[in-house]
């Protein structure tokens, strides 16, 4: 665990960092967001006593980092920055061996360890190993950035906007094996960044920082719930709140007009309404609009021919949602049931309208829908 | 031809007279190394005093060589010595410059991914600020290198001996081939020495900073 306390850092009559009380709790991501010169890197330097406060204490698992040796300390804290910063004229697996050579580890267990390391971002040691960082395209280096912060298994890792620099394909390939790569490694990661959505797709819990100050700590769920300060509110972006599943009524996206049919009808009747209004499957209601069940294509094509009624076939144990559920209650309903609509109804039972997939997917686009489970 | 029968009769007294130069320009090289390169490191970490140094030393090179050992008689007298003080002097600025202008362009990045990975400074120096300063390092000392072994000629004038031996002498005797005897080694000889360091430049530095594929 590491705790702020009461950190402050002066430059002269500017203050980068003020009075800042914080605690970033181990084994996950803490994202440090915020405008420019909001004192992000100010506050992560501090970490590894590259900038020493003006005044307050750091712990880490409480001891006063300002009381151990800096450079000792930073050799057990993992760093990261934008520029990548390989060392050009050594090869990668020097440069990744960087923190165990002034550990001094055996030339063995090095080697070792790059190995094990290359191999855990895919890139093979035979080709990669005796190569210089100008040989790498971008992406390859700031992954070799990564893993030379991980060679001498610090529990702590810094780091300062590491993916901004990389174009959009790269840095969502890093950002995924960032995540992946502390699922398993379970890593105490300090992120800085100024880009909310990579904040809200990596973090544990996300520290939004103004002034020198943190506005809110809190996980990306709350954060979005409960935006603690209309500045949080703004600086995750309206828009990006309306598009976040749990903040959206089903009552604002669902089809007000479902197709429906009496339980008094045909099968015959049924198909053929199915036919005319181009669906898969109609909401059974009897008279005032109270809702019956489904009545899917499937259980008609199955039964056809019997000349039963609708009342034989329709499914009535279907699961319902009120008007003012939102789309992720919906969401998992639609992936642990596996269906692709749910009926939205009053508290009287009486049909209101029907979410299906299909139209949330116009809402939320792709991404969220796949990921139905989330909620 | 005058000069092939010069250098057939003499060929002992000139490879006397080129170690005597080699040995001028070594001295005065290797210890301008020895003081320009802690010099040039030193102004880098102490900016303010970075200013007068360079200043002193561009002076030194731009005082003409021979009114640099005329002055320096009265205090010094001639021979060797004074000769090596002024070859001295006259590498000096070379080297530190480079040293300090090699080591200042450094990425402040590295530095700081240095530092920042538990690099002690004297480490940050010699696993990043030295080896990356490395060519504009050697590039100070070979024009440094290449200047002296002109200016040694010039040495001789004053008693020091060297090549320079031969060019004066002959000037005084009308004598031509004399001359070329002299010069046409000094002339080889820096153009050699160049080369040479050009090699071991090239041998020192890291392949990861002269951007070739392996
Ligand atoms: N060495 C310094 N001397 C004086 N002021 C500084 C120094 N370093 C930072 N500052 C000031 O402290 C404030 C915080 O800087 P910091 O670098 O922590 O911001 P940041 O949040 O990382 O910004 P960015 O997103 O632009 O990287 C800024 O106002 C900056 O100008
Ligand atoms: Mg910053």
């Amino acid at each position: 665990m590491l705790t702020f306390e009461n950190v402050t850092k002066n430059y002269g009559n500017d203050t980068a960092v003020d009075a800042l009380d914080m605690t970033i709790e181990s084994g996950e991501i803490t994202v440090l967001i915020g405008p420019s010169g909001c004192g992000k890197t100010t506050t992560l330097r501090m970490i590894n006593r590259l900038i020493e406060p003006s005044s307050g204490h750091i712990y880490i698992d409480g001891v006063d980092i300002g009381k151990t040796d800096p450079v000792e300390h930073r050799r057990n804290i993992g760093y990261v920055i934008q520029q990548i910063a390989l060392f050009p004229h050594m090869t990668i697996a020097e440069n990744i061996a960087l923190v165990p050579t002034l550990k001094k580890w055996s030339e063995q267990k090095k080697d070792e360890r790059v190995d094990e390391l290359l191999h855990f971002v895919g890139m093979p040691p035979e080709t990669f190993k005796q190569r210089y960082p100008h040989e790498l395209s971008g992406g390859q280096q700031q992954r070799i950035g990564v893993i030379r912060a991980l060679a001498a298994d610090p529990d702590i890792i810094l780091m300062d906007e590491p993916f901004s620099a990389l174009d959009p394909i790269t840095r969502i390939a890093l950002q995924e094996e960032l995540i992946e790569m502390n699922n398993t490694l379970g890593k105490t990661i300090v992120f800085v960044t100024h880009d909310i959505d990579e904040a809200l797709k990596l973090a544990g819990r996300i520290a939004v920082m103004k002034d020198g100050k943190i506005v809110q700590l809190d996980t990306p769920e709350n954060l979005l719930r409960n935006p603690a300060h209309g500045f949080v509110e703004e600086f995750i972006g309206k828009d990006r709140l309306l598009r976040r599943p749990e903040l959206i009524q089903v009552r604002d996206i669902m089809i007000a007009e479902p197709v429906t049919i009496s339980p008094k009808r045909t099968l015959t009747q049924a198909l053929e309404r199915m036919r005319e209004r181009k669906v898969d499957s109609l909401m059974v209601v009897e008279k005032e609009g109270r809702f019956v069940g489904v009545l899917t294509a499937g259980d008609v094509l199955d039964h056809f021919g019997r000349s039963m009624v609708v009342s034989e076939v329709v499914r009535t144990n279907v699961n319902r949602v009120p008007e003012d559920s939102n789309v992720s209650e919906v969401l998992a309903i639609m992936s642990t049931e596996n269906v692709g609509y749910v009926p939205v109804v009053s508290d009287e039972n009486i049909l209101r309208g029907l979410i299906t997939r299909s139209s949330l997917i116009n809402v939320l686009g792709h991404g969220v829908t796949n990921g139905g489970g989330e909620a | 031809m005058k000069l092939i029968q010069y250098v057939l009769n003499n060929y002992g007294l000139m490879g006397g007279l080129l170690l005597q130069h080699l040995q001028l320009t070594g001295i005065a090289i290797l210890s301008a190394i020895a003081i320009g390169v802690p010099l040039g490191i030193l102004i880098t970490r102490y900016k303010s005093i970075a200013g007068p140094i360079l200043a002193v030393s561009s002076v030194f090179q731009t005082i003409p060589s021979i009114a640099f050992f005329g002055v320096l008689i009265p205090f010094l007298g001639i021979g060797k010595k004074t000769a090596i003080i002024v070859l001295f002097l006259y590498a000096l600025l070379p080297i530190v410059k480079n040293t300090y202008t090699g080591i200042k362009e450094v990425s402040p990045f590295l530095k700081d991914a240095g530092k920042g990975m538990g690099m002690t400074n004297m480490q940050i120096l010699t696993m990043v600020e030295l080896p990356q300063s490395l060519p504009v390092i050697m590039a100070g000392v070979r024009i440094a290198t290449v200047i002296n072994i002109g200016t040694t000629t010039i040495a001789a004038y004053i008693g020091a001996g060297g090549l320079g031996q031969l060019i004066f002498t002959g000037i005084q005797l009308y004598r031509n081939e004399m001359i070329l005897a002299g010069a046409i080694p000094a002339a080889l000889l820096a153009i050699l020495i160049d080369r040479l360091f050009g090699c071991i430049e090239y041998k020192m530095t890291s392949k990861g900073l002269k951007g070739e594929s392996i």
